[in-house]
């Protein structure tokens, strides 16, 4: 952003903060932007002449006299087509060293969508892995996060996810990225040569953390460029939440506001509804999927991150190692896709409920035998085909390396029922027993 | 004069207005942002000649100077017929008919449409004497008898003077003319306004409730039984199925209107029921379900302010049909976004806080709200209620948070949502040791109870909740001991347990026939489940003990997706009765 004329040129601040300077200026709007120095900031409270700003790189280094620009708007975006295949900053500008996009302007963080104006999500997104596609299926429209430890693979999962989700428009919202990781993503997506229908809004752990918060505003107005204008169906992957909450709650406590639970900001709730919400299907075609991921401190859901997010999200999957096999797994038992009633045995094979809900039931009795044999009981012989069953099922259904079509899953599911159980064991209905129960070979 | 002010101060949506004038707490004013469009906002606080409004929308861009003008009265509803069946948002604008995509700030939209023109057929006549809330005529809204009341703002008594003769009128004709005791004439229209935080009291006495409110869920209705004009609450950790319960309400209770306050929740949520209610029908009454249904609704990513208000203009139009005799159902999902949004305000204004950063008075606004639920005598003999039903999302699941307890000291009905329960898929996941309804405890609703369903009812329920408990006890044992350790007879106690668990606790809200039970069936199905576990069976073994249950329970569950007592269910009984006649002694 370069200063251009007219505008209001201040040089005497009278408080700075590790991330607010205060000074006093006239006709200033709630949430304009400004320049302090070279950094960026954000109109945060006036309090008559009095006007605390945000600043986004952090206040190192300024100093009382340092010049202070107000821009006269909010953060806003240039969009057009041209942003496709492009990497940038938490301000939109290009850090891949290509030209300025040139476009239409937009706010970020507008309005929301009228809700009596939404479509129900409806469209089945595969990825081909099992964990998702048969038990926790994924809808257009949907909102849902990775839940998962910060040692796990979630965004190599994810970038999986993004690529096979055949999506017009791929967005990457990276906040607190680690270089490696920013690095990763590029790589992945160049090697795959869709480069051309991603855009990345990039913050990297070199970056000072409260940028981050600019980031999902940036990643979703790009998002409803595509989406409402252009009728696409638009994933937006969001890494890392809990980072971004983090910076929240850096920025209400320079503000001197009283922290809730667990230091975090007590509209942290509202704030993460405003990004998760604009995920939304629209009447005209388009649609703005959300998979974010929220990492955990070893495994806690009930902190106020997780927490929230569970309540906001439409479900939440589980990344967790399983120690049979050594394969990280999604947890059947604790993810759960609110929307998968929508497409399941409608827009996938009319098995797939009863199956999904039996192979689960199974690996649950796996789980209790698991538990007899910890605690020194003998195992009956139904005990011990449970764990196998287990096992096989892990490796070969709910490992994330799996890529396989549902209707392969499908059967492959049946084929382990049949070569670990009896049919009265599977309890399916029987019509479908039937159609689909394959003798073990 | 109205008064004027400037705005001296923005914090996020909390505005300092300077004044030039009187101002009230709570009173509406219209803060107008540079570029034009008009926002509303709410005064919370004052000091000196400086207000504190919280605005209902984003006030990004506002500056400080910005025009502000005073209205003069609070946050007020439009009652008037037209209200059933529409779809509002937190501050009763219509949602359907506003345009565009996207919500715009500013855009408001009538709540009730002026030009509309109704049916009226006068119940008063000229020379009456009448009060606030008496019923001067009648008009069709839709297939609902919807009274033209004398406006509750008017308080003492009139004569009517005149009264509109049988015909069509537009909303806001004159229909009836009223005069006070000093001759003063007023007009009355079809509509009327009426300041949503403050109860509508316009009734001759709010008895205990006596009468038990039919849900179609057996694990509230045979278990935890919530009146009319009862309380209750539903509080859970998320994916336990709170949402899943309270839509289950909508569709099936047995109530003439259902106003559902969809409180800073899930947009997807909403569209469910904006597509499904209109297609879904009333078994009760034959029409579609939303033809019964008001909607306010204020989703999570709607602002913060108009959140707060959301539940108040759900509850007042409530207190508005319930004046006319009716029986009213609402549903607030979820109260603790409301509360969350007191204590964004409350940390913006700089209180005090209490627990968790919520405001300290946040327990009496809770049991305010609550209160304002009830069964009611109106003036002229008829009856009508509100029964409430929140739900609530505890911070980690974990029950000791304020809200939770707050509510608890203000519902009367609790119908806990457990983990454990919603993990193992024992749907709906409501705890059968941990919930509770105080109504089992009044006698009126026992008296109620051993008349309309069966005698001694009551000792029954509770005769159920103790075998749950030993069953609890008994499985305990199981698990520690090991199965081969302990006698028999704690298997059968386990199973017993079980088989209510399984066959009257657990209900399959997907399925067409299971998801709705009658009372006449929750008391045969009960019935028979007592009758079971009741007897003294042999087993030799514990195997021998859970294949018995475990038959038993598939027979049942079967039966309970038969429609009740026809060919498929008469079959199951047959088997049923075979299998228990070979272990019965």
């Amino acid at each position: 952003m370069t200063a251009t004329a007219f505008q209001r040129v201040y040089t005497k601040l009278e408080g700075v903060t590790k991330a607010t300077v205060t000074l006093k200026a006239q006709g200033v709007s709630n949430e304009e932007l400004a320049m302090v120095g070279d950094k960026l900031a954000q109109v945060v409270k006036i309090n008559g002449d009095s006007i605390t700003l945000q600043v986004f790189s952090g206040t190192e280094g300024i100093a009382t006299n340092t010049e202070v620009t107000f821009f006269g708007e909010p953060p806003t975006l240039e969009v057009s087509d041209a942003l496709a295949g492009r990497f940038f900053n938490a301000y939109g500008k290009p850090i891949d060293g290509g030209p300025e996009v040139q476009g239409e302007k937009r706010e970020v963080g507008g309005p929301s969508v009228n809700p009596y104006r939404r479509e129900q999500p409806s469209q089945l997104i595969a990825t081909g892995i099992a964990g998702i596609d048969l038990n926790n299926t994924l809808v257009t429209g949907q909102k849902i996060p990775f839940f998962a430890d910060p040692d796990q693979p979630y965004n190599q999962v994810m970038a999986n996810v993004a690529l096979r989700a055949k999506a017009d428009k791929i967005i990457l919202g990276g906040m607190g990225l680690s270089n490696d990781d920013y690095l990763y993503f590029k790589n992945v997506f160049d090697n795959a040569g869709a480069l051309d229908h991603i855009i990345s809004f990039v913050n990297t752990t070199e970056q000072p953390p409260v940028e981050r918060l600019l980031i999902p505003d940036m990643a979703l107005a790009a998002a409803e460029y595509f989406a409402v204008d252009k009728n696409e169906k638009v994933l937006v992957l969001l890494t890392d939440m809990t980072l971004y909450a983090d910076a929240l709650s850096i920025v209400s406590n320079r503000m001197d506001q009283i922290p809730s639970k667990d230091s975090m900001p007590g509209s942290l709730y509202s704030d993460l509804a405003k990004i998760y919400e604009k995920a939304v299907q629209l009447p005209s075609g388009g649609s703005i999927t959300i998979i974010a991921v929220t990492t955990l401190s070893g495994g806690d859901i009930t902190h106020a991150i997780p927490d929230n997010t569970g309540y906001i999200t439409e479900g939440q999957l589980f990344l967790r190692t399983d120690s049979d096999t050594g394969k990280v797994i999604v947890d059947p038992f604790r993810s759960l896709s609110r929307l998968k009633q929508l497409v399941i045995g409608k827009q996938t094979r009319e098995d797939h409920p009863q199956v999904m809900n039996a192979a689960v039931r199974l690996y649950a009795d796996a789980a209790n035998a698991k538990t007899k044999l910890e605690n020194g009981f003998d195992l009956s012989d139904y005990d011990e085909r449970t764990l196998n069953f287990a096992k096989e099922y892990s490796e070969k259904l709910l490992a994330i390396d799996v890529d396989i079509d549902t209707t392969f899953m499908l059967d492959l599911a049946w084929k382990l029922f049949a070569k670990y159980f009896s049919r009265t064991e599977v309890n399916i209905k029987n019509e479908l027993m039937n159609k689909y129960w394959k003798n073990s070979d | 004069m109205k008064t004027k002010g400037k705005i001296a101060g923005i914090i996020s949506n909390l505005v300092t207005v300077q004044v030039d004038g009187p101002v009230a707490q709570n009173e509406i004013c219209f803060v107008t942002h540079p570029s034009g469009v008009k926002m509303m906002a709410e005064v919370i606080k004052i000091t000196g000649d400086k207000a504190f409004a919280q605005v209902f929308e984003s006030t990004r861009g506002l500056k400080v100077g910005s025009e502000v003008e005073f209205e003069g009265h609070m946050l007020e509803v439009s009652l008037g017929p037209g209200i059933l069946s529409k779809s509002y948002d937190g501050l009763q604008n219509n949602l359907e008919t506003m345009t565009g995509v996207f919500l715009k700030r500013g855009e408001y939209t009538p709540a009730l449409d002026n030009d509309s023109r109704w049916k009226f057929a006068p119940l008063a006549k000229v020379g009456d004497s009448v009060t606030a809330a008496d019923w001067l005529g009648e008009v069709m809204e839709g297939w609902m008898p919807h009274k033209i009341m004398v406006p509750f703002k008017m308080t003492g008594t009139y004569t009517v003077k005149s009264i509109a003769a049988e015909g069509e009128y537009a909303l806001t004709d004159t229909i009836a003319t009223l005069a006070n005791a000093d001759g003063e004439e007023f007009k009355v229209s079809m509509m009327q306004k009426w300041p949503v935080k403050i109860a509508i009291t316009s009734y001759k006495s709010k008895p205990r409730p006596f009468k038990m409110m039919e849900t179609g869920v057996r694990v509230i209705d045979t278990f935890n039984p919530i009146a009319e004009g009862g309380t209750g609450f539903i509080p859970g950790p998320f994916g336990c199925g709170k949402t899943v319960l309270q839509h289950a309400l909508a569709k099936q209770a047995d109530a003439n209107m259902i106003i559902m306050a969809a409180c800073g929740e899930r947009a997807n949520e909403v569209v469910e029921i904006f597509k499904e209610f209109p297609e879904l029908v009333d078994p009760r009454t034959g029409r579609k379900l939303m033809e019964r249904t008001t909607i306010i609704c204020n989703t999570s990513n709607m602002p913060v302010a108009a959140r707060e208000a959301s539940v108040y203009t759900a509850m007042t139009i409530a207190e508005y049909y319930r004046s006319m005799g009716l029986k009213v159902l609402l549903l607030a999902d979820s109260t603790s976004r409301w509360a969350q949004a007191l204590r964004e305000m409350s940390n913006r204004l700089e209180e005090l806080p209490g627990q968790d950063a919520f405001p300290m008075d946040l327990p009496a606004i809770i049991s305010n709200f609550y209160s304002r639920a009830g069964f009611v005598y109106l003036n002229n003999g008829s009856t009508g209620s509100i029964t409430f039903i929140g739900t609530v999302s505890p911070a980690g699941g974990n029950l000791k948070e304020p809200v939770t307890e707050g509510t608890k000291k203000a519902a009367r009905c609790f119908y806990a949502l457990s983990q454990n329960r919603a993990d193992s898929k024992r749907y709906p996941a409501v705890d059968p040791m941990d919930s509770y309804s105080k109504y089992l405890e009044y006698p009126e609703i026992q008296d109620y109870l051993n008349e309309k369903v069966e005698k001694g009812w009551v000792a029954k329920v509770l005769g159920a909740k103790t075998l749950i408990q030993r069953g609890k006890e008994a499985a305990e044992q199981i698990n520690i001991l090991g199965d081969d350790s302990v006698p028999v007879e704690y298997h059968d106690r386990f199973w017993k347990s079980e088989l209510i668990d399984f066959v009257i606790l657990q209900q399959d809200a997907f399925d067409k026939i299971d998801a709705s039970c009658s009372m006449e069936r929750q008391q045969y199905v009960f019935g028979k489940v007592m009758d079971i576990c009741s007897k003294a069976f042999d087993f030799h073994t514990f195997e021998e003990c859970a294949s018995f249950y475990k038959s038993c329970i598939n027979l049942m569950k079967q039966m309970n997706y038969c429609e009740f007592k026809d060919k498929n269910f008469k079959k199951y009984l047959t088997d049923l009765d075979i299998v228990i006649g070979e272990k019965g002694r």
